[in-house]
C-alpha cells in the first residue's frame, strides 16, 4: 500500500538544568538538523524539562554489545586502587 | 553439521535470555531474544502506540467546542501529550526492527489494532470528562504496571508516560466534579456519560484471565506483570470511591464490597459487545481509520518536501 520510507532517526539528549549532564531522552524522526531540534523540543520537553537539547543521527552512535560486558568492563574490577576507599588514612586526619 | 551449529546457537541464545528473565534483568534492543518475544512486543507496543494516536480523535472533536478558554488550553495540551506518547511508543517499537511506515500500514489494513475504547464517540462535554477520568484512569492502572515490563525501551517509555498522564485523569475528574456541582441538567449529563463509559472502561483491561489467549507467554516473558482481572479490580476499587465523593452512581447494581477478597465484586461484563466492537462493528471503527488514512495522505506532501530538502542538503554538502 505505501512505499514510504521513514525519515532518519535521531537520538535526543536533554540537559535538565544548566551545568548538568546531558541525558538520553528518546528518539525522533527528522529530515535535517533544524527539524530534528524542533521535533525533539516538541516531543521531549513539553513541561520545561530542559535548558538545552542535543540531537545526534542514530547511525552516528557506536554502541558496545551488552553480551561483551565482561570482556569490555572487567579490567576495571581488578584495579580497585582507583577507588578512594582503597586507601588507609591515618586516624584523626580530617577533610580528606 | 550446519544444522547442529544452528541448534547450538539457538540454545545458547535462549539460555542467555532465560538467565536474564530469571534475574529480572531488562532486555535491551541488542540482546538476543526469542522470535516469539519480539513478535509479542511488536504487537503489543504498536497497538499501544496506535491507541495513543487514535485516542486523539474523540477528544479532538471538542477542542473548538470547549466551554472556556481554560478548558480549551487544557484539552489541547492533553491531546498533544497523547500524540507525544504515541511517538515514544513508536520509537521504542522501532528498536525491535519494525519501521514506523510498516506500523502505520498495519494500522490501516487492520492487521494492528488499537484500544477498543476509541471506537466509542464523545457525544458531549461530559464525555470529555469521563474519558479523562475513566479511560485515562484505566490506562494509567495498566501503564503503572507496565513500568516494570521486561523490555527496556518499553519500560522507559512507560515511566515517562506515567509521569505525564496523571494530569489527564485529574482534568477529567475535575470536569465531572464541576458538572456535579451544576444544574440538574448538568448532573444528568455527567451521570449519562458515566453510564456510557463505565463498562467500556472495564473492558479496556481485556478478557477475564480464564479467557485471555496471550497471557501465558506475556507472563513467562515478564512483559505483563499483573493479570487483566487484577488490574481491573485495582481500577474499580479506586474509582468507586471517587464516584461517591462527587455523587455519581456506578451503573452496576451488582457492585458490592467483598470483605473476604478485599475488592469490589462487579456484575457481568457484556463480552458480546466487546467482541462485536473489536470485530469492527463499534459505533466509530470505520470513521477512526478513515480519518487517520485521510490525515496521513493529506500530509504526504509535507513528508515528500522534507525528503526533497534532505536530498538537496546532501547534494550541497
Amino acid at each position: 500500500m505505501t512505499n514510504e520510507t521513514d525519515l532518519p532517526r535521531w537520538e535526543v539528549f536533554t540537559q535538565i538544568k544548566p551545568g548538568a549532564n546531558y541525558m538520553h531522552a528518546g528518539t525522533i524522526h527528522a529530515s535535517d538538523k533544524k527539524m530534528a531540534l524542533q521535533n525533539a523540543r516538541d516531543t521531549y520537553t513539553r513541561r520545561g524539562e530542559g535548558t538545552s537539547i542535543w540531537v545526534v543521527p542514530s547511525d552516528a552512535i557506536v554502541a558496545s554489545n551488552p553480551d561483551d560486558k565482561e570482556m569490555f568492563f572487567d579490567p576495571s574490577n581488578d584495579k580497585i586502587y582507583r577507588l578512594p576507599t582503597f586507601y588507609v588514612m591515618p586516624e584523626g586526619a580530617k577533610a580528606i | 553439521m550446519e544444522q547442529r551449529d544452528d541448534a547450538l546457537v539457538q540454545s545458547t541464545m535462549q539460555s542467555a535470555f532465560d538467565r536474564k528473565m530469571e534475574q529480572d534483568m531488562p532486555i535491551e534492543p541488542k540482546d538476543e531474544m526469542p522470535e516469539g518475544y519480539r513478535k509479542h512486543l511488536i504487537r503489543q507496543m504498536s497497538q499501544h502506540a496506535h491507541s495513543e494516536v487514535i485516542g486523539m480523535q474523540p477528544e479532538g472533536n471538542w477542542i473548538t467546542r470547549a466551554p472556556s478558554l481554560r478548558a480549551r488550553q487544557i484539552l489541547l495540551a492533553k491531546i498533544q501529550d497523547e500524540c507525544g506518547h504515541g511517538l515514544y511508543l513508536y520509537s521504542a517499537a522501532e528498536t525491535l526492527g519494525i519501521s514506523r511506515a510498516e506500523m502505520t500500514e498495519q494500522l490501516h489494513t487492520g492487521k494492528a489494532k488499537y484500544s477498543n475504547i476509541f471506537n466509542y464517540p464523545a457525544l458531549n462535554w461530559a464525555d470529555v470528562g469521563a474519558i479523562g477520568w475513566l479511560v485515562d484512569g484505566a490506562a494509567i492502572v495498566n501503564q503503572v504496571s507496565l513500568q516494570r515490563t521486561s523490555y527496556g525501551p518499553y519500560s522507559r517509555a512507560m515511566v515517562r508516560i506515567c509521569k505525564e498522564e496523571s494530569f489527564h485523569q485529574r482534568q477529567g475528574y475535575e470536569i465531572m466534579s464541576k458538572m456535579m456541582c451544576g444544574t440538574v441538567a448538568q448532573r444528568e449529563m455527567a451521570q449519562d456519560a458515566m453510564n456510557r463509559w463505565w463498562w467500556p472502561s472495564l473492558m479496556m483491561f481485556g478478557p477475564h484471565d480464564s479467557e485471555s489467549p496471550h497471557t501465558g507467554d506475556a507472563f513467562r516473558w515478564k512483559i505483563k506483570r499483573q493479570s487483566n482481572d487484577e488490574l481491573r479490580a485495582k481500577f474499580i476499587d479506586k474509582t468507586v470511591q471517587q464516584a461517591d465523593v462527587i455523587g455519581l452512581t456506578v451503573p452496576d447494581k451488582d457492585l458490592r464490597w467483598n470483605e473476604a477478597r478485599g475488592h469490589y465484586d462487579h456484575g457481568p461484563i457484556n463480552w458480546q459487545e466487546f467482541y462485536k466492537v473489536i470485530g469492527g462493528y463499534g459505533p466509530c471503527n470505520v470513521q477512526r481509520i478513515a480519518h487517520h488514512k485521510k490525515v496521513h495522505s493529506d500530509g504526504a506532501w509535507v513528508r515528500a518536501a522534507a525528503e526533497a530538502y534532505m536530498t538537496k542538503q546532501k547534494l550541497i554538502a
